[in-house]
């Protein structure tokens, strides 16, 4: 299986790190044919307004949007902001591209500023295989979920009831970083979205 | 309970090194770029600038007026922190903690604890650990950089030589850390103590340093970059990412080169994308060669 994973500016190297540990090819994308002969794609953590203007500028958008019909695609953090279809009034930065993709509402940089930042064990039910263990969640100057609509549904929320994650189909976002962690099971669970169709 | 003694959706721990050092994670393969007024922040976020390094002026025009160099005003700090969305960067002195307390008061994102402003402390740097925000600190080697972190820096940068917009220093500076992690790597356990005693770094974090095959946080260069092609060669030398001080907005055409800047770190190995960005950018800033500065008026000495 070939996962690519968006290498205009961020966290990408992580994100490939993990999947070759998974005993996945990881392939870094910055530009459009680099999409091709793609499973799936993950849309790393950065600053959503760098990666969204570079993403435009080198004619990625639409690509993107084509590739999400048949294919998984992931965002952390700041690819869950590309990823939505909304952006709630005023969080969003001066003129920032969106990919559109997911029926999700999200609040850029909801929870402040750096000082803001947490870790927090997060209990994500499908990701417990018959046993419970929670998920370690890292929070950076992260978006947070105000609504989901249509197919999508919350998959992890933090315990004031924030949603922090969600899935429609074979689409994933979450406001935090698995691949900042060693835990490897949101990206096996992400795997098993792409093998579904490949 | 889980395995790690925590419960599920249990308290949440803030400012722990882990979410310092993932700031400059998220910053990676981008571009910081030094602002001295909202226009500007607004116009190097609009350029795709991963973070913008707020201060009254840049190390250009500190090397012109002289003087003590001193953090920025916080009401200027707090202009630019309105004006954008990305992460806000401020420089304090070294060993000036009461300007850091204040810059962590204010609630910027990262501070710089920078050669750059005149030292207030010519013996000691600042205890990073008693902050919640994290820090970034400037190195030559690969001991200053591991002092550095072992005090508590959450990010390094390679100095270079601020203010001229000659890159010579800032590629010596990083290709002594990273040839020094290269030597390190294939050096024997028993010489690490012995080699940790010789470049004055903290034994436990050259044995991470080796096992890692790269420094424990996130190195940015800076110092010096002015154009693309800096910006690139830096990156193809093997830094995280870049630091652009007065190279931007002493140029003749800030916003676009600051645009050149950002397409170029990104796309830092594809020479034909190179070449389009570089073309038409209009005047450079003039810079000074390193060569020519005294030795007074260099600025990456400071740092102990």
């Amino acid at each position: 299986m070939k996962i690519g994973v968006l290498a205009l500016q961020g966290a990408f190297i992580e994100h490939m790190k993990m999947l070759q540990r998974l005993g996945v090819t990881a392939v870094d994308v910055r530009l459009p044919e680099q999409l091709d002969g793609l499973d799936g794609l993950i849309i790393p953590g950065g600053e959503s307004t760098s990666i969204g203007k570079l993403a435009r500028t080198y004619g990625l958008m639409e690509p993107l949007r084509t590739l999400a019909q048949e294919k998984a695609l992931w965002g952390t953090c700041a690819g869950m902001i590309l990823m939505a279809k909304e952006i709630s009034s005023g969080s969003a930065g001066k003129d920032q591209p969106l990919l559109g993709i997911m029926d999700i509402v999200v609040e850029r940089n909801a929870f402040g500023r750096q000082v803001d930042s947490f870790e927090v064990d997060l209990d994500v039910p499908a990701l417990n295989n018959g046993y419970v263990k929670p998920f370690p969640a890292v929070f950076i100057r992260a978006p947070r979920l105000l609504g989901v609509k249509g197919t999508a549904k919350v998959l992890a929320t933090l315990p004031d009831g924030t949603a922090v994650a969600a899935q429609q189909g074979k689409w994933l976002v979450t406001s935090f970083h698995p691949e900042l962690t060693g835990d490897g099971r949101f990206h096996a669970y992400f795997l098993k979205l792409a093998e579904g169709n490949s | 309970m889980s395995e790690n003694g925590k419960s599920p959706n249990g308290p949440a721990e803030v400012a722990s090194f882990k979410v310092k050092v993932g700031l400059a994670q998220m910053l990676k393969g981008g571009v910081i770029m030094d602002v001295v007024t909202p226009e500007q922040a607004v116009i190097a976020e609009e350029a795709g600038a991963c973070a913008v390094m707020a201060l009254e002026r840049v190390p250009a025009d500190i090397r012109v007026y002289g003087g003590v160099a001193r953090m920025s005003d916080p009401g200027l700090i707090k202009e630019i922190m309105a004006a954008v969305t990305i992460p806000v960067m401020a420089k304090a002195r070294i060993g000036h903690f009461v300007e850091a307390q204040i810059l962590e008061a204010i609630g910027v994102d990262y501070v710089d604890e920078s050669e750059v402003l005149t030292p207030a402390d010519e013996e000691h740097h600042i205890n990073k650990h008693n902050f919640k925000i994290p820090f970034v600190c400037g190195c030559r080697n690969l001991g200053e950089a591991l002092r550095r972190i072992g005090e508590g820096a959450a990010m390094i940068r390679t100095k270079g030589e601020a203010g001229t917009g000659d890159v010579v220093e800032a590629v010596r500076h990083a290709r002594t850390v990273l040839g020094e992690i290269r030597r390190l790597q294939l050096m024997p356990d028993e010489e690490l103590m012995t080699y940790a005693k010789n470049i004055g770094a903290p034994y436990h974090l050259v044995k991470e340093t080796k096992e890692l095959g790269r420094l424990p946080v996130v190195n940015f260069a800076a110092g010096g970059i002015a154009t693309p092609a800096d910006a690139a060669l830096m990156m193809q030398i093997g830094v995280d990412g870049v630091f652009v001080g007065s190279g931007i907005f002493k140029s003749g055409d800030p916003a676009h080169r600051a645009r050149a800047i950002v397409e170029a770190t990104t796309h830092f190995n594809n020479p034909e994308i190179l070449a389009r960005v570089s073309e038409n950018l209009g005047e450079p800033m003039v810079g000074r060669t390193v060569s020519s500065l005294a030795e007074g008026e260099q600025l990456a000495g400071r740092g102990w």
